[in-house]
């Protein structure tokens, strides 16, 4: 079993969809809470991702400057706060004035703000590449040695690990959050059904609040765990995780924080795995389209279920 | 007298861009002020249309697919039929469902589409797209053009060639603006009547008030993808003489979302949702904004960079780039939330013996 194809085929195309996965299900779980809570599909939440990636590079860089390195993790949480004070402030000027609207017009200004924020980090942090952390990325030596002498050797580098255990973490936390405290059942209510949840004497503001706080913690940790894997920030990637992620909350279900993550999983397992020559030598699919294939498991899903795997809300 | 012409042709092509513009927004009106459908993906039906015609229009090439040196107008009436086929497909898929899921569709079609230009190389040639598009009335210059059918018809290939060399080098500029200018005039004339017609006053109940509609007996989702199918075919017309104008396409950099799609909405929004003339003011008014800011830009970071020799004016030009994107979208913001009417509001397309009133100006109008 554990021949060149289970060698090839579990490190450069399972692990790297899995981890691709994580990435995808914790971005995806802002936006299916927003879109369950807030009832609109947030279009600002990549470019949200990606300016928690360049606040953490720069509360690095600035640590660097007073000669401490810090592991991105550590760097994460100033960057999440900053994020999340982010988050609150557009919902307060941009998207609050249009709560008692038509929906549209909130997608309308979260499209708006898409731009804003992309521009503002472009204008800050200048439009062209920037190293994360440099260095080629080795596979951890101990999980090689063990595996490799249990006969199906793992080559993984410190960087999966950290994203998987954090993925973890964050996934472990949020079902806590939603299960078992006040807060959590409180958003599960409105996501519900927000005139039950009014009637029953449920402060929406504060759910409000509250899914912006989750949203903005788990887009800071997937984009900066996104730059840990592509080891490179630009300023278009949150851009291009928007597709999937949207494809991930709708495949979940929306308002369904687990589906979520499931959808994720599929969507970065589905992604990665596509380009594997399952027929012949050639790639089944060219690199390139590999983020079309989290455009065509969205279309198929709103062909068949639109409501989602997880029998979300369907509008 | 050279300056002048310097700003007679400035002029011009602000015309000729800011009226492409206008195309753009008046297929947008037809979707979102019409129908009040969400389109985020502009940019995929432009680029179908602009690459439908550059393909079909071009002389013989190596570099990509055919080339097939066809006729203009065809290649610009095909640019439309397959931005419009796109659209119906998405449409029966999506517009049954709420327009949050429409918005995420076409954002995704604009970004698949791009995707496909980009790695089809044999039929697009790829990320180094495709040049010498013809351009409409320059095109008679081309040696192709004038010593083939028609125009070999009423002279000799040398006497076109000595008729042309004779002509100013910007004679083109005039006649491509006017066919611009005409072919918005005619969208407009054309989109009135349909806005004024009992199919208009339907997409108007339809928005307004869909369960009314309904029990009415309107056929909702037709009439949705109706609408949308027009649009997207005008977006489809707009992105061929995007073609003609640039000459040259390539799938990145000139498709653009946050400079096509988010250009487009802010000149709808600005301009007034659901009034023609709006869509067309919005148009010219916004690009005028945009390219004349790009001018003041320029001047500012010579300035800037003549006093403090420090600086780079480049990384100033760059970063200038971006703020202007910035406040586009803040101005956007704004927009939307002070003056939901934009600068001409819509007019109710009122049956016609009533007297028309205009739509509330604030943003119970939807």
């Amino acid at each position: 079993m554990w021949d060149a194809f289970g060698f090839e085929f579990v490190n450069f195309y399972f692990i790297p969809g899995l981890v691709l996965g994580c990435i995808y299900a914790l971005g995806a779980i802002g936006i299916t809470l927003t879109f369950g809570i807030l009832r609109f599909a947030n279009f600002a939440h990549g470019e949200i991702m990606m300016s928690g990636a360049y606040l953490t590079w720069t509360v690095m860089a600035i640590a660097g400057a007073a000669g401490l390195t810090l592991h991105p993790l550590v760097a994460m949480v100033p960057a999440a706060a900053l994020v999340i004070i982010l988050f609150l402030g557009t919902d307060r000027f941009f998207y609050k004035p249009f709560r008692k609207a038509d929906t549209i017009k909130v997608v309308m200004a979260s499209f708006g703000m898409m731009l804003i924020i992309r521009s503002a980090v472009q204008a800050i942090w200048g439009p062209n590449q920037i190293t994360f952390v440099p260095g080629i990325a080795r596979p951890n030596a101990t999980l090689q040695s063990i595996t490799g002498d249990m006969g199906m050797m793992i080559l993984m580098p410190n960087k999966h690990i950290w994203i998987f255990a954090g993925t973890l973490v964050l996934v472990v936390a949020l079902g806590y959050l939603l299960g078992r405290t006040r807060i959590g059942k409180a958003m599960r209510a409105v996501s519900d059904s927000p005139d039950l949840a009014h009637v029953t004497g449920i402060n929406v503001d504060m759910v409000i609040r509250a899914t912006w706080i989750v949203g903005g913690i788990c887009a800071t940790a997937a984009g900066v765990f996104l730059v840990m894997d592509t080891q490179m920030l630009e300023t278009t990637m949150g851009f291009r995780m928007l597709l999937p992620m949207f494809a991930a909350a709708i495949l979940g279900g929306i308002g369904k924080p687990y589906g979520a993550v499931f959808g994720g999983l599929v969507i970065g397992l589905a992604e990665e795995l596509s380009a594997y020559p399952w027929i012949g030598d050639a790639p089944l699919l060219s690199p390139g389209y590999k983020t079309g294939v989290a455009f065509a498991i969205m279309v198929i899903m709103l062909i068949v279920r639109p409501q989602g795997l997880f029998k979300g809300r369907s509008f | 007298m050279e300056a002048y012409l310097g700003y007679f042709l400035y002029l011009l092509s602000l015309l000729t861009v800011g009226g492409i513009y206008a195309i753009f927004a008046l297929g947008l009106n037809v979707q979102w002020g019409f129908a009040g459908l969400f389109n985020a993906g502009i940019v995929g039906f432009a680029a179908v249309g602009a690459y439908a015609y550059a393909l079909l229009t071009t002389a013989e090439s190596p570099f990509h697919i055919g080339g097939f040196g066809l006729p203009l107008p065809i290649g610009m009436a095909v640019a439309m039929a397959l931005s419009a086929l796109i659209a119906g497909v998405i449409g029966l898929i999506c517009i049954r469902l709420r327009s949050d899921y429409l918005a995420i569709a076409t954002i995704g079609i604009g970004e698949i589409i791009k995707l496909i230009l980009k790695n089809e190389t044999d039929i697009t040639n790829g990320p180094r797209g495709i040049n010498k598009i013809p351009r409409a009335w320059e095109h008679f210059s081309e040696e192709r053009f004038y010593s083939s059918a028609p125009m070999s018809w009423i002279a000799t290939p040398e006497q076109w060639g000595a008729f042309f060399d004779s002509l100013p080098n910007w004679y083109w500029q005039p006649l491509f603006a006017g066919t611009i200018l005409l072919t918005v005039y005619i969208l407009y004339r054309m989109l009135e009547r349909a806005r004024l017609s009992p199919w208009g006053r339907m997409m108007t109940a339809i928005r307004e008030n869909e369960s009314a509609a309904r029990a009415a007996g309107k056929d909702v989702t037709r009439r949705r993808i109706e609408a949308f199918v027009i649009g997207a075919a005008i977006m489809g017309l707009g992105g061929a003489l995007f073609a003609q104008h640039l000459r040259l396409i390539e799938p990145t950099n000139t498709f653009d979302p946050s400079k096509v799609t988010f250009l487009v909405w802010v000149m709808l929004i600005a301009g007034g949702s659901g009034n023609n003339r709006g869509a067309i003011l919005g148009g010219f008014l916004i690009w005028t904004i945009w390219s004349a800011s790009e001018l003041f830009i320029s001047g500012g970071i010579a300035l800037i960079s003549s006093t403090f020799e420090t600086l780079d004016p480049s990384i100033l030009a760059t970063r200038a780039g971006f703020l202007r994107m910035m406040l586009i979208g803040i101005l956007m913001q704004v927009i939307l939330q002070r003056y939901p009417g934009g600068i001409l509001p819509e007019v109710r397309p009122a049956s016609p013996k009533a007297v028309k009133t205009t739509a509330g100006p604030t943003g119970d109008d939807t």
